[in-house]
């Protein structure tokens, strides 16, 4: 820090806090956090990876734990932050192209992100129940 | 010393030298493309529940799966490598625990990614 720096500090841009929380701003947040969940839920696709690869006996640790209650809710939850993830990258590109960027529209496609990724959370469950008739 | 030219000038011959927004637009490109590969993830893994070991081996080892799941192992730990960066970059404003944070990431998405291609592969040459 230079000695005029310490002397005198450079004012500072209000922080988050200060802010009222919008739904765009929210998304945003969010996003980053699904972000996050996902980076670290690489290592549960790398542990199925790796169990199926090494034998039989590997991969019964692996099932014992995702079939637990909560294995089974932590696959729920990088499900929905795959899917909220997703649908936030969609939005991403939307404004890449220049689009969407007036209140209303952003607005909505916040809302839709949301609402959406919660829909199609519990769609791919239920398909998921459905079609393999089992938890 | 070869260069005669004065800073300035080096600068202006320079210019823009079009790399800058590298990252950027990788992350753009690996998000484009893990749409397609998340959602073939998803499938993968809504027709294996419940499954026993020999179907998810036959299942992985099948070429038609490998291969898009080869390509989302390292599209997805491409792309959340860039990602995490920023998020260490906007929040860790030291510069010592940064280099180290950044460091990390980088450590963590190969050998995320490595093994993920290892297993694969291993599958894949087994079957």
């Amino acid at each position: 820090m230079s000695l005029e720096a310490q002397l005198r500090p450079r004012p500072l841009s209000p922080h988050l806090t200060i802010y009222r929380r919008t739904m765009t701003m929210m998304m945003s947040i969010v996003h980053r956090l699904t972000g996050t969940a996902l980076y670290f839920g690489m290592l549960l696709l790398t542990w199925w990876l790796i169990a199926a690869a090494e034998g039989q006996k590997s991969y019964r640790l692996f099932e014992s734990w995702i079939g637990s209650a909560a294995g089974k809710f932590i696959l729920l939850c990088y499900t929905w932050a795959l899917i909220h993830h997703l649908l936030g990258g969609l939005r991403h590109f939307a404004w890449d192209i220049g689009q969407g960027f007036d209140l209303p529209t952003a607005n909505l496609m916040a809302r839709a992100t949301l609402i959406g990724s919660v829909i199609l959370t519990v769609l791919v469950r239920t398909i998921g129940i459905w079609v393999r008739g089992a938890l | 010393m070869k260069d005669m030219r004065t800073p300035l000038s080096r600068v202006r011959g320079l210019g823009s030298a079009k790399t800058g927004t590298r990252d950027f637009w990788i992350q753009r490109l690996t998000a484009a493309a893990n749409v397609p590969l998340a959602l073939f993830l998803i499938t993968s893994l809504v027709a294996l529940t419940g499954a026993d070991y020999a179907t998810v081996r036959s299942y992985l080892g099948n070429p038609l799966v490998a291969i898009p799941m080869l390509l989302l192992v390292l599209s997805g730990t491409w792309h959340m490598r860039i990602g995490m960066q920023v998020i260490l970059e906007d929040y860790i404003h030291k510069e010592g625990p940064k280099v180290v944070m950044l460091a990390l990431n980088n450590f963590f998405s190969a050998v995320v990614a490595i093994a993920g291609v290892y297993a694969i592969l291993k599958i894949g040459i087994q079957s």
